[in-house]
């Protein structure tokens, strides 16, 4: 059974990702197809990490990918790569991204033997990605180099990579080039191919077994960007809270599905096209979140007749109790290393965000809002927690860094804010605003700028960035 | 252990999850009751300790030719479920903002409630537990489930028997009203009863 699950599973997986790197080759021209792989690119052998002088933000360009085949498809996939890179590049603000529209100029090169250096540096430019795409039997092949533009006449490569697969998702090359060139150069890793989980009510679809007009909420994915957004659950039935994995290959949520219509955590292994789900409680059961390390869920419940926060294994089984008051006890986020648990508590008479040991010892109040809700934790080196406060008669997105207690707010009465996630490297979050109607989610950086809106249809909560 | 239940295709993009019932999920639900048919001597389904003997051909009673006069009580055992809960006798109880307190106007409802709950002993209720769309989602939820089981605590203190009586908290979702004003408000911050055998 194990066994063809994994295959079914690694299978589907592959189609998903659509790319294969075959080798990665080394920098020096030419023809690159002579050069023997070098598996990992070892920065030593690179030799270039390609700066700007004075310290000030390294200037980069991004034109067109070169077509090698000549037909109107790889003409598109050679525009999307190179759009989709640029913006993936531009999302981290590692580079300064010479702006696209301006290169009009410059002679597109053939190859990457000729590819004007010169004009590229006068542009401004201190690097130049240039890539090519060409179709193959099996799909395209996609080579990409990384040119120093800073001393022309050595035409320099600071990077080179060549990608094959299908060509249904051009944009997949781009994300991937793009994590690719923030990690060998930056030592940054990228967030171009994560996914970001929410809730949907887009459908319209009815929910069954009641007389009431009640739309089903299903879990969706998209792209960081908001591209390839898709259904991932068939719950007919409220479906939300969603929580990656952090080998990012399963969603847990909380599901109304049962038949005697007590949420309950279900898991959804979406490349697998699994489900599984905690074994049944004779109460609620909400909110799952998985520990870093993946091997358990905290979540919280009502089945000891009050609100508690609890942890189990990944399949829900020897479930801990954490906590015991009164009070509401919801919302469990777990601190980077693993050993911590951020939470929410109104013990105090308003709900806070709390503090405790993943042993429930330890409890520290770390908010003294009117109103806190869903923390979520920030990544390493970040020590962060970002939450829901009320400000007013709604609600905004504010983050509190731990050890000073400073508290820094990201959106200012722009409808309601709510329900923040953050970007697996800590550099943005991922939240849900009324400001432009409905319920959509939203993304800003960690300065609290460059705001996009993801989602568009229907009510969209609840988001969850993969890992 | 997990209950796994799966479902795959042979689609290269095996993204969509099948919805499967659930193979133990009808476990702790209430069989559903129906109405009990006509007396008949008939013993349909009796035990194996009964002797097989076969039960000597019966008479078929004769329809009446006018039925009875339907009291009200008939009418509502009769309904189904659906219709029941279309015009329910346990009438929702609505609260305060960001309150689970039962007002004196909602312990009026819950007394009514009580007393219909009495008259039909074999009806199980859930009870929806909702807030309005002003709190965040997730505490929400919480409050939901607060109000639902204040409902039902003042239910039990009535004498009614807590195994009838289960609790869903539902949050802000499905507003009664979908409106964005006090008085939609109003009606969403409610806990809802409904009937889910009878």
């Amino acid at each position: 059974m194990n066994r063809i699950l994994h295959t079914i599973g690694a299978v589907s997986i592959a189609a998903g990702l659509a790319i294969v790197v075959v080798s990665a080759r080394s920098q020096q021209p030419p023809p690159a197809s002579e050069q023997p792989p070098v598996p990992p690119q070892q920065p030593g052998e690179i030799g270039t990490v390609i700066t700007a002088d004075g310290g000030a933000q390294t200037r980069i360009a991004v034109p067109d990918f070169i077509a090698l085949s000549n037909d109107a498809e790889t003409d598109r996939v050679a525009k999307t790569i190179a759009q989709v890179l640029f913006d993936d590049l531009n999302f981290e603000h590692d580079y300064a991204l010479i702006p696209r529209d301006t290169y009009a100029t410059i002679p597109s090169a053939k190859t990457f033997e000729d590819v004007p250096l010169a004009r590229w540096r006068e542009l401004g430019a201190d690097a130049v990605v240039v890539g090519t795409v060409q179709k193959t039997a099996a799909g395209i092949l996609v080579q990409v180099r990384l040119f120093d533009a800073r001393r022309p006449d050595q035409r320099q490569q600071a990077f080179g990579k060549e990608y094959s697969g299908s060509a249904a998702n051009p944009r997949s090359y781009g994300h991937a080039i793009s994590d690719e060139i923030h990690l060998v150069q930056r030592n940054l890793h990228g967030v171009a191919r994560t996914k970001i989980a929410f809730a949907s009510d887009r459908d319209g679809e009815r929910v069954g077994g009641t007389i009431e007009s009640r739309n089903v909420k299903e879990i969706y994915i998209s792209d960081y960007d908001g591209a390839n957004q898709r259904r991932v659950t068939t719950g007919r039935s409220l479906n939300i809270q969603p929580n990656w994995s952090p080998d990012a290959k399963s969603i847990a949520y909380t599901s109304y599905r049962n038949r005697d219509g007590l949420p309950n955590i279900f898991i959804s292994h979406i490349y697998q096209g699994l489900l599984d789900q905690f074994p049944k409680a004779p109460e609620q059961t909400f909110q799952p979140s998985w520990s870093p390390d993946g091997t358990r869920i905290a979540f919280w419940s009502t089945r000891d007749g009050n609100p508690e926060i609890y942890v189990a294994n990944r399949d829900g089984t020897n479930v801990r109790r954490l906590t015991n008051n009164g009070g509401i006890d919801q919302s469990p986020t777990w601190s980077p290393n693993g050993t911590q648990i951020a939470f929410i508590s109104d013990r105090t008479g308003t709900p806070q965000v709390w503090v405790m040991g993943t042993d429930g010892l330890g409890l520290r109040k770390v908010t003294s809002e009117s109103y806190a809700d869903r923390p979520t934790w920030s990544p390493a080196p970040y020590n962060e927690i970002a939450y829901t406060a009320r400000t007013g008669p709604g609600f905004d997105i504010k983050v509190i860094e731990l050890a000073s207690g400073q508290i820094r707010q990201f959106t200012f009465g722009e409808g309601t804010n709510e329900s923040p996630a953050w970007a697996p490297n800590g550099r943005h979050l991922a939240f849900t605003s009324t400001r432009s109607g409905k319920v959509q989610v939203f993304v800003i950086d960690r300065a609290g700028k460059n705001l996009k809106q993801i989602t568009n249809v229907g009510n969209n909560e609840k988001p969850d960035w993969s890992k | 252990m997990l209950m796994r239940s799966a479902a795959r295709r042979a689609a290269p993009l095996v993204l969509t999850v099948l919805a499967i019932a659930v193979a133990a999920c009808g476990k702790k639900t209430p069989p559903v009751a129906r109405a009990v048919p006509p007396p008949s001597t008939t013993a349909a389904g009796s035990p194996a300790v009964t002797p097989r003997v076969p039960p000597p051909p019966e008479a078929v009673p004769d329809p009446a030719v006018v039925p009875p006069e339907p009291v009200r009580e008939d009418s509502i055992a009769s309904a189904s479920l659906d219709d029941l809960n279309r015009n329910s006798p346990i009438k929702p109880v609505f609260f305060e903002y960001d309150s689970s307190e039962i007002t004196s106007e909602g312990k009026g409802i819950l007394d009514a409630n009580a007393a219909a709950l009495k008259k039909y002993p074999s009806w199980t209720i859930t009870i929806e537990g909702h807030s309005d769309e002003r709190g965040t989602a997730e505490y929400n939820l919480a409050l939901g489930e607060r109000r639902a089981v204040a409902a039902r605590a003042y239910l039990v203190s009535l004498g009614i028997p807590g195994e009838r009586l289960r609790t869903v908290s539902y949050g802000k979702e499905f507003p009664f009203d979908p409106g964005h004003d006090d008085a939609a408000w109003s009606k969403n911050r409610r806990a809802h009863f409904v009937i889910t055998a009878k």
